[in-house]
């Protein structure tokens, strides 16, 4: 059981965490994640550490209200434990020796680019952060993004929060007007990280992709996890999350993380029921 | 003398049709006047030939002659002095390749061996229905012992540690304790309320289980010494499964068998209402012969499936499954394609809409036909292919039953421990590895292997603990 220290509703459908939990906090690194549960019938979900302070115990994590599991864990309020949360999973995000950086983030996954851009950037690498959202109103860590990169460039779908257009598109008109990175680092949406990988591999700029897919363990034992890497199959729990993005094959990823979208909208159904029928008797 | 019953007596099982529809317990133990007359056969062999089947030396003789004269409890004692997990072992063990295997009636008289699996449970099954109070607590010895993981051979180790009288912690990265006897073996064949009794007398006994501590990453080796544990074993089981390399693998409703398994048992999912969800129902395929396909065929069957296939490339003989659970599968209309081999796993893909929600799922397994060809270096006549012989099986589900290759997440954060090219701890025989005070056994060391050997390493390496830290 670890007590929940802090809530904040970051969006309508994005939840901050602040979780104690002093042994991981005392390991963690950008680029790892933890397993949850929020429940002691509830699913274990991987979710990226977010942060973490050694000094207090605490990790923090991130996520979107989008399936039964993370609706359940939002239920959830300071003061309350989760079930289970276990970590940190996963290899840490190799920084060594980066002068020039680009981290792009896509939507919650700036979540887990925000570490990641904080400890290149605390560690003296330039860092030029790149954050995409659909609208204004789905933005998080926009003050932490600009705190810690040497430059930050927001982008949105509709032009209602930085320039109109894709990550891509950012990434793109900083490549072309001469910036030089060392390597360039995303995490967002599948379709987004594919599309930035292919966009890196024409200007051969090595790229490091962090994958999110389904997991159960997390430790290494069940092989939900895998990935087609390079035309091997890797396991993103014990050898990821991180991979290089130009070997990875999204068009299978993407397949992959369909496999339960039938059985995931009844059990969203019907944990939407639920929440209204407790809402109806009692909250 | 009256002539001896040329047969074990018959273990009381639930019918097929029915047990096949549901996860209740299949074979329901022996009654009171079973186990004694089947304890009746037994010949009582001065030279215990049984015994040395058994890989944690169980006294059997001696626990049978008790069940003889109706002394249950003091036959479950016999045996727990061995064993740290009798109603387990009782249910799982392939006992025709251990101690049944040596009985005289089998070698000696062409008779069926003595039912001493069924006898084993027999006993460990009145002692939980009928012990009274708890298990004495042993006085402490003043040591510290740290095991990794909660499956048979930590239990086993943890057990024979804190009976003589060592704090012992044991981690666990799930967040339940057991193991693979909790995220592997299903309920129809192992209960799990049978594997929390046996993990509520380790505790009994002053065994601390910690879940949800991953070594390795939550904590290292090296930090459990600096907290105070003189010695360390490391028993995490097996690890990532392996996979076939053949094409179509990674296709939406392909599974490990760990995975579907671990779903299934560990996450519920064969419950109404699971948070996790399972593929169910369909025609599935499950490939590999050993007790693990088995279970995650007849897994398949009892979560709805319509047709379930198991493919092994060998031939009926050469199964590497418990007799039992072959026959068992049998029974409930498991189909074997025996001496037959998938080599691709054709997905679905519609040319004309690429929306279609079926893209990316399994659609079928191509095989192809087998021959036995020469011995291999094991023996085992080695499986060819016939050339044109390939077939397709309609298939939904394909559950991939192979083995598995170590977990490298304490080799990886460990200094020191040596490993070999496969990855397997490397261990002397008392189970010391290449670091001082740490020690380790089970499928870590040997990959995937049986319950009971994992947890006669255990065992080994308990001795060895004790000896170097009590120097006896």
């Amino acid at each position: 059981m670890n007590r929940i220290i802090r809530k904040v509703k970051l969006n309508p459908t994005v939840t901050l965490m602040v979780i104690d939990a002093p042994l991981i906090a005392k390991k963690a690194e950008p680029g790892q994640f933890i397993i949850i549960r929020s429940h002691s019938d509830a699913e274990r979900i991987p979710l990226t550490i977010a942060d973490f302070d050694r000094e207090t115990g605490s990790v923090t994590i991130i996520f979107q209200i989008v399936g039964a599991a993370t609706m359940r864990l939002n239920t959830l309020n300071t003061g309350d434990c989760v079930e289970s949360f276990t970590g940190p999973l996963g290899k840490a995000t190799n920084t060594e020796g980066l002068k020039k950086a680009a981290v792009v983030g896509g939507g919650v996954g700036c979540a887990i680019a925000y570490p990641v851009a904080k400890k290149l950037f605390e560690q003296g690498t330039e860092v030029h952060a790149i954050a995409g959202f659909r609208s204004r109103d789905l933005v998080i860590l926009e003050d932490e993004f600009r705190a810690h990169s040497t430059a930050f460039y927001a982008v949105s779908d509709d032009g209602s929060w930085g320039e109109k257009g894709l990550v891509t598109d950012a990434l793109k008109k900083l490549i072309e007007s001469g910036e030089k990175y060392d390597e360039v680092i995303t995490i967002g949406p599948l379709i987004m990280m594919k599309f930035v990988c292919a966009l890196t591999k024409q200007y051969g700029i090595k790229t490091i992709a962090s994958m999110n897919p389904i997991m159960i363990d997390g430790t290494g034992m069940c092989g939900c996890c895998r990935l087609t890497v390079g035309g091997k199959t890797r396991f993103a729990c014990v050898e990821g999350p991180e991979f290089d993005g130009h070997e990875i094959d999204f068009d299978e990823a993407m397949a992959r993380s369909r496999m339960y979208a039938s059985e995931e909208k009844t059990l969203r159904e019907e944990a939407c029921r639920l929440m209204k029928m407790g809402e109806g008797v009692g909250a | 003398m009256a002539a001896r019953e040329p047969k074990k007596h018959e273990m009381p099982v639930q019918p097929p049709e029915i047990r096949a529809h549901n996860f209740d317990e299949v074979a329901l133990g022996y009654n009171e006047e079973l186990a004694l007359a089947e304890a009746q056969r037994c010949l009582g062999c001065k030279n215990k030939p049984c015994m040395q089947g058994c890989p944690v030396n169980i006294d059997i003789p001696e626990f049978i002659s008790h069940i003889k004269n109706n002394d249950i409890e003091g036959a479950y004692k016999v045996i727990s002095e061995s064993s740290s997990l009798p109603a387990v072992c009782g249910r799982v063990c392939p006992q025709e390749l251990q101690c049944e295997h040596n009985c005289t009636l089998g070698t000696k008289m062409n008779l069926e061996p003595v039912g001493i699996g069924r006898l084993e449970r027999y006993a460990a099954d009145y002692h939980r229905v009928h012990k009274n109070g708890s298990t004495e607590r042993p006085a402490p010895n003043g040591h510290k012992v740290a095991v990794i993981g909660s499956g048979p051979s930590g239990l086993a180790c943890a057990g024979d540690l804190a009976k003589k009288g060592f704090a012992v912690t044991v981690f666990e990265a799930l967040h339940s304790a057991g193991g693979v006897l909790v995220y592997g073996i299903p309920e129809f064949r192992l209960p799990k309320s049978i594997v929390a009794d046996e993990v509520r007398t380790l505790g009994e006994l002053g065994v601390e289980i910690i879940t949800n501590v991953i070594v390795g990453r939550t904590i290292t080796i090296d930090e459990l010494f600096e907290q105070g544990y003189e010695a360390v074993f490391i028993g995490t089981g097996a690890g990532l499964p392996n996979f076939m390399n053949i094409p179509g693998e990674s296709l939406c409703g392909v599974y490990s068998a760990n995975e579907f398994l671990t779903r299934s048992n560990l996450m519920k999912s064969y419950l109404d209402n699971a948070a996790t969800p399972i593929k169910k129902g369909g025609n599935v395929v499950v490939v590999g012969g050993g007790n693990v396909a088995m279970d995650a065929a007849r897994t398949a069957l009892r979560l709805g499936a319509e047709h379930v296939y198991i493919v092994y490339r060998r031939s009926f003989d050469e199964l590497p499954a418990r007799k039992e659970e072959v026959e068992h599968a049998k029974e409930e209309g498991i189909d074997f394609r025996i001496l037959c081999n998938p080599v691709e796993i054709v997905g679905y893909h519609s040319e004309n809409d690429p929306r279609d929600p079926k893209n990316g799922f399994v659609k079928g397994v191509r095989c192809i036909k087998m021959e036995l060809g020469e011995p291999d270096e094991r023996g085992r006549r080695r499986p060819v292919e016939i050339l044109g012989s390939e077939f397709e099986i309609e298939a939904d589900t394909v559950i991939i039953a192979i083995g598995t290759s170590p977990n490298p997440l304490i080799k990886d954060t460990t200094n020191g421990l040596e490993v070999n090219k496969r990855g397997g701890i490397v261990i002397t025989e008392e189970g010391l590895t290449s670091r001082e005070n740490v020690y380790a056994g089970g499928d870590a060391v040997t990959g995937a292997a049986t319950v009971i050997s994992a947890m006669g390493a255990g065992k080994t390496a308990a001795k060895a603990i004790y000896k170097a830290l009590c120097g006896e």
